[in-house]
């Protein structure tokens, strides 16, 4: 009874923060302005189907980039000494011990059409040389949007992979060098399928917040490549405000998250069968 | 056998953050041999296995597997597999996958593989385990499982880790049987690698024990038991008496204010040696009329026999013996020439003694060290010799010590613990009544008021710098 006792503020933050604002959403996405029932929201919010398709599609890149960028950092990290695990896992997150917003305008100045990339290539003559005339156009591109999205999100591909990936004993690569693999199957046949779980954890943490981010596409990816996020944040803060399509956008994103979630979390436990 | 070795080390040396883990290690292993690398831990023997399995590459030297040089052939493309300390199963796969791994990876045909691994989890006694998970799996049923994996490759030589370490007493010498057996039935190498001297004497037909990276002694089980090389592996490998004596002359020896006809000869009159008799040699009656008389201190019994503690003036005996005595009694003890055996001492003289130079007045400094004495009467520059007694070294905690020192051995004489640490380049000789970690670092302090020194004439000081 103690311990029960003990999650009641945790149960009432739950409630009033999550559970009521979801009846919210739930209740403005089936209604109709009146408060009468209707499913005519979610045919509107069919036209934003590109919109979707570009959110899912910018997310998966960029964490298949960070995973293959994050997966043998992260293994790297685990094979060294105490000391140096400890901090280069410090310098992966000394990022974000900045502000997120201050980060992305970061990487607007780097990449603007006078920013400092096009600026210093020009210096060092790099367009005279290939004969390119204007400038790069780098900001307001989906490029653009998936660097910023894997820079602030590799850090929670590295992190999981790497707590998973010091539990694996160095005894085990060991043994499978002693049993014949060559380094691809010591890869293939253990390190992979140990670090199942971590690479699980790790696409969950990058592409659950890089398919819903409205920041990084507002400051890199310019109006024309705008996310489902984008649009969330303008039909409830935008000048013309509209909560039902608004509430039907979030469920939508709600449920295509859910069904990734399941069905990662259904892989994993094959694996680990 | 008599062809060549299936593994041969030529002057092999490791080292490990500067430290030196092996010296310059020479050894042959004959092909199907059980040869165990028998040593206290930090001696080297787990990285001379790593070594052979290709897990490691020595700084310097050859090795060499069936007569071909393989330093730079990987562990996946040697002809030997390892069974690991502390197992080293694949968590995310069953009984039957882990010990098929290397025949997967082998690709041979599936029911080719089939057959191999029943027939090994047949061996190991593990038929019907095949879907079992590894880790729900008994301690020893996986150490089992560790042993089917790697066999089943049907390696050349099999290298063993501790491999019965985790496991408790009744398994552990249940398994040293069955390794026997097995390596007896398959015909093919076995490195053993243990702390465990009754491990070691149980399985091998070789034994190499190992002390700070030097190999000791090789040889049969018997050998190593009955003729110690020197007071290390006597006091390693079973219970011992060990000794300070003197070797009078051929066939003499002197301990004890006694001297006793022995049955070795070759050593330099008077030189100082270690005298090794082991327990089960000695007879021990209650009259006074032994070689050596005493006072019975305590009595323990062993199941198979007594153990008793025998005072004999100072110096404390242990004996073996089917009879019990009762403590106080009064006993003489006696031996054969034959049972003394005489070693070259580990430490060949039984005080310390180094160079040291006058530095000032009155002040003496020797391998970094510097003391002051009174009336001392020798002139700044002149180089003296110093005896420093192993009494005056004595063992403290690290704050207040005057140096580290790395402990090289520890053997029980008797009386008092002989140590001897390496500090300053060179070997120092201690006597203390405490046990400390031998390949460890201890403090140490100098009673710096009974050194003796003695001046060095010109000539000797000539003799030094050469």
């Amino acid at each position: 009874m103690k311990n029960k006792a003990l999650a009641i503020p945790h149960i009432v933050w739950s409630i009033v923060f999550i559970v009521v604002p979801l009846c919210f959403v739930l209740y403005f996405a089936f209604t109709a302005d009146d408060g009468s029932f209707t499913l005519s929201w979610f045919l509107e919010a069919g036209r934003f189907a590109g919109v979707f398709a570009r959110s899912l599609k910018l997310a998966l890149i960029a964490t298949v980039i960070c995973l293959v960028v994050g997966y043998p950092m992260a293994y790297i990290i685990s094979r060294t000494s105490w000391i140096t695990q400890k901090t280069l896992i410090m310098l992966i997150m000394l990022p974000m011990w900045m502000n997120f917003l201050l980060r992305t305008y970061a990487w607007m100045t780097l990449l603007e059409k006078n920013g400092i990339i096009n600026n210093i290539l020009e210096a060092l003559g790099i367009f005279n040389l290939l004969g390119i005339t204007e400038p790069l156009k780098m900001i307001n591109t989906e490029g653009a949007i998936i660097i910023g999205m894997v820079y602030n999100f590799l850090p929670f591909m590295i992190i999981p992979l790497y707590n998973i990936m010091v539990k694996i004993d160095n005894s085990l690569i060991e043994a499978s060098r002693d049993l014949g693999c060559n380094g691809f199957n010591v890869f293939r046949r253990v390190l992979l399928p140990l670090s199942v779980p971590g690479i699980i954890n790790g696409i969950t943490m990058v592409f659950v917040p890089a398919a819903s981010t409205f920041v990084i596409s507002q400051k890199l990816g310019g109006a024309k490549n705008m996310l489902i996020g984008d649009l969330i944040d303008i039909y409830f803060m935008g000048g013309e405000p509209n909560f039902h399509i608004g509430s039907v956008l979030s469920l939508i994103l709600m449920l295509i998250i859910l069904i990734c979630m399941a069905f990662m979390k259904q892989s994993d436990e094959e694996v680990m069968l | 056998m008599g062809e060549t070795p299936i593994i041969r080390l030529e002057d092999v040396v490791f080292e490990y953050d500067g430290d030196r883990v092996l010296d310059n290690i020479n050894l042959s292993i004959k092909d199907k041999e059980f040869v165990t690398l028998l040593g206290p831990s930090g001696c080297g023997k787990t990285t001379m296995l790593r070594i052979i399995g290709g897990f490691m590459n020595a700084k310097s030297g050859n090795v060499y597997f069936d007569g071909k040089e393989c330093s730079n052939i990987p562990p996946n493309k040697r002809n030997i597999n390892t069974v690991f300390q502390r197992y080293a199963l694949f968590p995310h796969l069953n009984v039957f996958d882990n010990v098929a791994f290397g025949l997967k990876i082998k690709m041979l045909p599936a029911d080719e593989i089939k057959k191999r691994v029943s027939k090994m989890l047949e061996m190991v006694n593990l038929k019907g385990f095949e879907k079992r998970r590894v880790n729900h799996l008994s301690g020893g049923q996986q150490q089992r499982v560790a042993i089917a994996r790697a066999l089943v490759n049907y390696p050349r030589v099999l290298l063993l880790d501790e491999p019965l370490g985790a496991l408790d007493l009744k398994l552990r010498k249940e398994m040293q049987l069955e390794l026997k057996e097995i390596q007896k039935n398959l015909n093919i190498t076995f490195i053993y690698v243990t702390h465990d001297q009754e491990e070691a004497l149980t399985m091998s037909d070789t034994v190499v024990v190992m002390k700070d990276g030097v190999i000791q002694q090789v040889g049969t089980p018997q050998d190593i038991y009955n003729e110690p090389q020197n007071a290390f592996v006597a006091d390693f490998i079973g219970e011992s008496n060990i000794i300070d004596a003197v070797m009078v002359k051929d066939f003499l020896v002197r301990f004890q204010g006694h001297d006793f006809v022995c049955v070795d000869k070759g050593f330099a009159p008077m030189q100082p040696v270690d005298v090794v008799i082991r327990p089960e040699d000695i007879k021990i009656s209650p009259s006074i009329k032994g070689m050596i008389d005493g006072v019975v201190e305590s009595v323990v019994f062993k199941g198979v026999h007594y153990e008793i503690s025998v005072n004999c003036g100072g110096f404390t005996y242990i004996v073996h013996s089917t009879m019990s005595q009762e403590v106080g009694n009064a006993v003489g003890l006696s031996f054969d020439p034959c049972d003394i055996h005489i070693m070259t001492r580990l430490f060949p003289d039984d005080k310390t003694v180094v160079e040291g130079e006058v530095v000032g007045e009155n002040t003496i400094e020797f391998c970094g060290f510097s003391f002051e004495r009174e009336n001392l009467n020798l002139s700044e520059g002149e180089r003296v010799l110093l005896t420093i007694y192993p009494e005056d070294i004595s063992v403290v905690s690290e704050d207040i010590a005057d140096s580290k020192a790395y402990l090289e051995s520890l053997v029980y004489k008797g009386r008092h613990n002989e140590l001897i640490v390496w500090m300053a380049e060179r070997q120092w000789l201690i006597h203390s009544q405490l046990d400390e970690q031998v390949a460890t670092d201890i403090g140490i302090k100098f009673n710096f008021d009974n050194i003796k020194i003695t001046p060095l004439t010109a000539k000797e000081v000539a003799e030094v710098e050469e």
